[in-house]
């Protein structure tokens, strides 16, 4: 018997601007269900997965994410964090968990000081987590940024850490060699990083966006590698 | 006592009295003033004069140019809000769908601050589609500026810009840029295309038009009209500040050096406030029969919303400012009358539906408040708390009723002709190297990279190709969206100029798979008081109206930005010209770039050109000369038919226009804006024609495009055009990796990377 279809709950801020392009992309692309729900909201009962979804919540306003975490939901999103639910925050979403300390490390300023909207190719670093676990390892994807304050910065000890760990899911590389190069990292992140999860696996935040590569009509469908596996996984957590 | 500093100015007392002094420093003619006296039947007091000086500004009332306006066909089956009749106008595009969409320029205030001048223009078009009641979904803008490199030095006679004068256009265009990708980005709407020039008459005055779209339900249109008696009304969005005072009346003067003082006009822009309105207004719209009437408060402010809202319902409108949420303390009520500040919107509610907005609004943390009511005689009251009536004037002649002017137009001496036997033939392959690193035709991917142009997941065809195509997901539709205008050419011969921009734009559409639906203008002039601009302004008018009636595109809306004039002179005549289409089928999206060697590469359409107006005369001869090419309508239109005919029959695999650059530029053009360079070879025999190379390889006649096909189809494609009377040649095939030109005399060849890299290369070079 085929398990029932997870429910995703895509948070929105004030300031989001992707919540809706995350609930589309999980309806209309993946056929997942998907329901937006408002950052006063004090639980995320009845969801299988959580995305943070990107956008300029509190307008960016002190720093990226510094205001969001203070929104009532994000105590329901800690909850989930810690029963094992996945959760992904994308852009927006990845600034808003590191400054909630759901994940190490911080976002700041590209290297160029620009706001940078492409394509790129990231290299998945490992299968080993809910939402890398469709693809294969070092396997290139292709995935579009669109962020002025995504270059991911850690200590040393942090990174080495994370290295240690396994926690970096996804890296800048350039598309031909398949190898992180200073040309190919967009905005200067510490070891090429793009995206991390936390210790217990359940928790990513990545700067590039799947929920915008999830249609062949918008140049790719790499996203949904990510979606469908993070479906997968809530749907065996739920049993 | 000392005065607090940060007060505007020049900001008048209310009790300062009404001197010819007072009324010309409002911009009032002594005419005008003794209509205000006869309207009111009484002299006005200062707030009052303050109020008409911005409604009848050129800005707001279009006093000089609306007669010409009235030209433009502004009918069709498909339109459902005209021109004129509200903020925006409203298409058809099928299955009980709308678009609204318009243009609109922030020019003088980007030239006093680009950052937060290009910012608040964006801010300010996107009022203007969710006052409509439509979810914007894409923007665009046309920006010039002046020159960012050194031109050739013949190219300007003694006055070439200063190392000073490039570096400053860099400063605008970069801030500019950024200003547009800050609002842009933060509120979540995408930047899918656009066109950006460079020119020394835009030196000191850049133009930055933006132009957004948005869809709806039909049953969705919302109306910026105060109606029913005893309604109330509610401000909504962002505090009253001292920013952008009267930023409308500065719009409508020329730009000096003293401009920089009048850096208060220009307002401050909060996307994020804006992103929360929008939604806001959306929300509370969506909810049935709460909302009677909206409108925005752009320029003017709250005076204009009160005055235009009454007006259009026929009714009055009675606010008292003492309850207008405010930001700084002490404000009197010609400052908060006449602020521009951003993020606002005047809501009437139908009553008895206060609690839907007051729910809507707490939810979203925005300020608002009921400030008045709608009443039933006709005047635009404002209180101002303990002080009582502080203006009281007919909503109707305030709105409706500002003079038109007729000014006198005369044709100015003839723009000089090019004589073709004085002007040398240039070596054609450098020519083409350093056509394609001109910053007017270089790759604009150092702008595009810097604007979302992904969010709302619909950008189906990115920015750089021939036009942006954007899938509206909640309406199932794929639209074609452009901006363009040739500024030389309208310079040169206005009048054909401007059916060239219209044209263009169709012709951009069609490439895309698009049928074009209908257009938005914004005309960029100089001061209207002078007879010479003033033609140039009345023949671009009438070419526009001529060519959107022959293409069967209504004029939906757009702005007129006049007073463009640098120390030096007026700019060029710059009528952009916005243009949405439609797609009928996701498979009949066509893309600019070759695609499969072997291909067969065709040319609809003349191969004559000539170099009158061409980026080849004017950037490497420093020569602004015409005549322009011969263009008519008929064949233009015959030629667009014809090519969209043979895209839904599924015969195309890229089509590309031959504007900027000629057909060498277009050529290499098709090698190297895909996914991958490609390269091409082809033969442009003109035996019997006498045509020199330059004027073959980079003339810019119109109405011509390069498509491609398989080589089993291209025999039936050229039959195909033939057969509806065009001239159609094959030109050669797709493959290889050089761009090899064949001419009667000569082989000429590039590397499709070397071609690649001069064009990819140039912008970052001069910017980064």
């Amino acid at each position: 018997m085929p398990s029932p279809a997870p429910r995703f709950g895509v948070l929105q801020f004030p300031g989001s601007n992707c919540d809706q392009d995350c609930v589309r992309s999980l309806r209309d692309d993946c056929g997942f269900e998907a329901e937006l729900v408002w950052h006063g909201s004090w639980s995320l009962e009845g969801f299988d997965a959580i995305i943070v979804p990107g956008g300029f919540s509190y307008g960016d306003y002190l720093r990226c994410g510094a205001m969001a975490k203070h929104s009532p939901v994000m105590g329901a999103v800690q909850r989930l964090a810690y029963a094992g639910l996945p959760i992904i925050g994308i852009c927006n979403g990845f600034q808003i968990l590191c400054e909630a300390g759901l994940l190490p490390g911080a976002l700041v300023r590209n290297r160029s000081l620009h706001y940078i909207c492409e394509f790129l190719s990231l290299r998945v670093e490992t299968t080993d987590s809910p939402f890398t676990s469709h693809c294969h390892e070092g396997q290139l994807l292709r995935l579009p940024i669109g962020h002025g304050e995504g270059c991911y910065f850690a200590d040393e000890a942090t990174l080495d850490e994370l290295e240690a760990n396994r926690q970096v899911l996804l890296r800048y590389v350039d598309p031909a060699s398949g190898e992180p190069t200073e040309g190919s990292n967009p905005n200067g992140s510490k070891r090429h990083i793009a995206g991390i999860c936390n210790r217990e696996r359940n928790v990513f935040g990545l700067m590039p966006h799947p929920d915008r590569a999830s249609h062949s009509r918008l140049g790719s469908i790499d996203g949904k590698l990510i979606f469908e596996a993070m479906a997968e996984a809530a749907r065996s957590a739920a049993v | 006592m000392t005065q607090l500093q940060f007060a505007f100015p020049s900001t008048p007392v209310a009790s300062s009295p009404i001197t010819p002094e007072v009324v010309a420093e409002h911009g009032l003619t002594q005419d005008e003033f003794q209509r205000i006296v006869q309207i009111l039947g009484r002299e006005p007091n200062l707030t009052e004069l303050g109020i008409f000086s911005v409604m009848w500004s050129e800005h707001c009332s279009y006093k000089n140019s609306r007669l010409e306006l009235r030209k433009f066909p502004t009918t069709g089956p498909s339109v459902l809000v005209k021109a004129g009749e509200e903020n925006a106008g409203v298409i058809d595009i099928g299955d009980g769908w709308g678009v609204a969409f318009k243009m609109e320029s922030h020019n003088h205030p980007s030239a006093v601050e680009p950052f937060q001048g290009a910012a608040t223009g964006v801010g300010g078009i996107i009022r203007d589609i969710f006052t409509m009641g439509a979810r914007p979904v894409f923007l665009l803008n046309s920006l010039r500026f002046g020159p960012i490199t050194e031109p050739v030095p013949s190219a300007w006679g003694t006055s070439t810009p200063s190392a000073a004068e490039i570096a400053t256009n860099r400063r605008l265009f970069a801030g500019v840029v950024s200003g547009i990708a800050h609002y842009g980005n933060c509120i979540g709407l995408p930047t899918i295309g656009g066109e950006i020039y460079f020119d020394p008459s835009y030196s000191g005055n850049p133009l930055v038009n933006v132009f957004c779209a948005g869809v709806l339900r039909h049953e969705q249109i919302a109306r910026g009209a105060a109606t029913g008696i005893g309604n109330p009304v509610f401000y909504v969005g962002a505090e009253t500040g001292r920013d952008g005072l009267a930023g409308a009346a500065f719009a409508s003067r020329e730009l000096t050096e003293e401009s920089k003082e009048d850096r208060p006009a220009v307002q401050v822009g909060d996307p994020f406030k804006e992103k929360l309105l929008l939604e806001a207004c959306l929300e509370l719209l969506a909810i049935d029969g709460a909302v009677a009437g909206i409108q925005d408060m752009g320029a003017a402010g709250l005076t204009c919303s009160t005055c235009e809202t009454a007006s259009r319902g026929g009714t009055g409108v009675e606010i008292d400012l003492a309850l207008v949420p405010q930001r700084e303390r002490g404000m009197n009520a010609y400052e908060i009358l006449l602020s521009e500040s951003q993020e606002r919107m005047l809501i009437i509610a139908n009553k008895g539906r206060e609690a839907d907005v007051r729910r809507v609004f707490e939810k979203w943390e925005l300020p608002y408040a009921e400030i008045g009511r709608v009443t039933d005689d006709g005047m635009m009251r404002v209180r101002h708390g303990t002080l009582g009536v502080v203006a009281e004037i007919p909503a109707r002649q305030l709105a409706e009723e500002a003079p038109l002017y007729k000014p006198a137009a005369k044709e100015p001496a003839p723009a000089p002709r090019l004589k073709l036997a004085d002007l040398p033939v240039l070596d054609c392959h450098e020519s083409l190297l350093r056509l394609l690193a001109h910053p007017n035709l270089a790759s604009r991917r150092w702008v595009y990279r810097q604007y979302d142009h992904m969010v709302r997941g619909g950008c189906v065809v990115a920015p750089g190709s021939d036009a942006a195509v954007f899938y509206v997901r909640e309406a199932d539709k794929f639209l074609a969206a452009t901006s363009d205008c040739n500024a030389t050419f309208c310079a040169l011969q206005p009048r054909q100029g401007a059916m060239m921009a219209v044209a263009e734009a169709a012709r951009n559409l069609v490439c895309s798979g698009a049928q074009p639906i209908a257009v938005t203008d914004n005309l960029n002039f100089g001061n209207p008081n002078k007879p010479e601009n003033f033609w140039q302004l009345r023949e671009c008018v009438e070419g526009l109206a001529e060519a959107c009636r022959a293409f069967n595109t209504p004029v939906t809306g757009g702005n007129v930005s006049l007073y463009n004039e640098s120390p030096q002179a007026a700019i060029d005549p710059t009528p952009t010209v916005g243009m949405v289409g439609i797609i009928q089928e996701e498979k009949h999206i066509t893309r600019a770039h070759f695609r499969d060697a072997g291909d067969a590469i065709l040319l609809i359409g003349s191969i004559s050109g000539g170099l009158g107006g061409s980026q080849y005369l004017l950037q490497l001869h420093g020569r602004k000369e015409g005549p322009l090419p011969r263009f008519d309508l008929k064949s233009e239109i015959a030629l667009q038919e014809c090519v969209l005919a043979l895209i839904r029959m599924g015969l195309v695999k890229s089509a590309h226009d031959c504007s900027e650059g000629g057909l060498a530029a277009a050529l290499a053009e098709c090698c190297f804006v895909g996914p991958a360079l490609i390269g091409a070879s082809v033969a442009l025999g003109t035996r019997n024609l006498d045509r020199r190379e330059d004027d073959l390889l980079f003339g810019e006649a119109p109405s011509r495009i390069i498509v491609t096909t398989t080589g089993a189809n291209a025999a039936a494609v050229l039959a195909l055009a033939q057969a509806r009377e065009l001239q159609a040649r094959s030109l050669g095939t797709v493959g290889g990796d050089e761009l090899v030109i064949h001419t009667d005399t000569t082989r000429h060849a590039w590397s499709v990377a070397e071609l690649h890299a001069a064009w990819s290369g140039a912008l970052p070079a001069l910017m980064d």
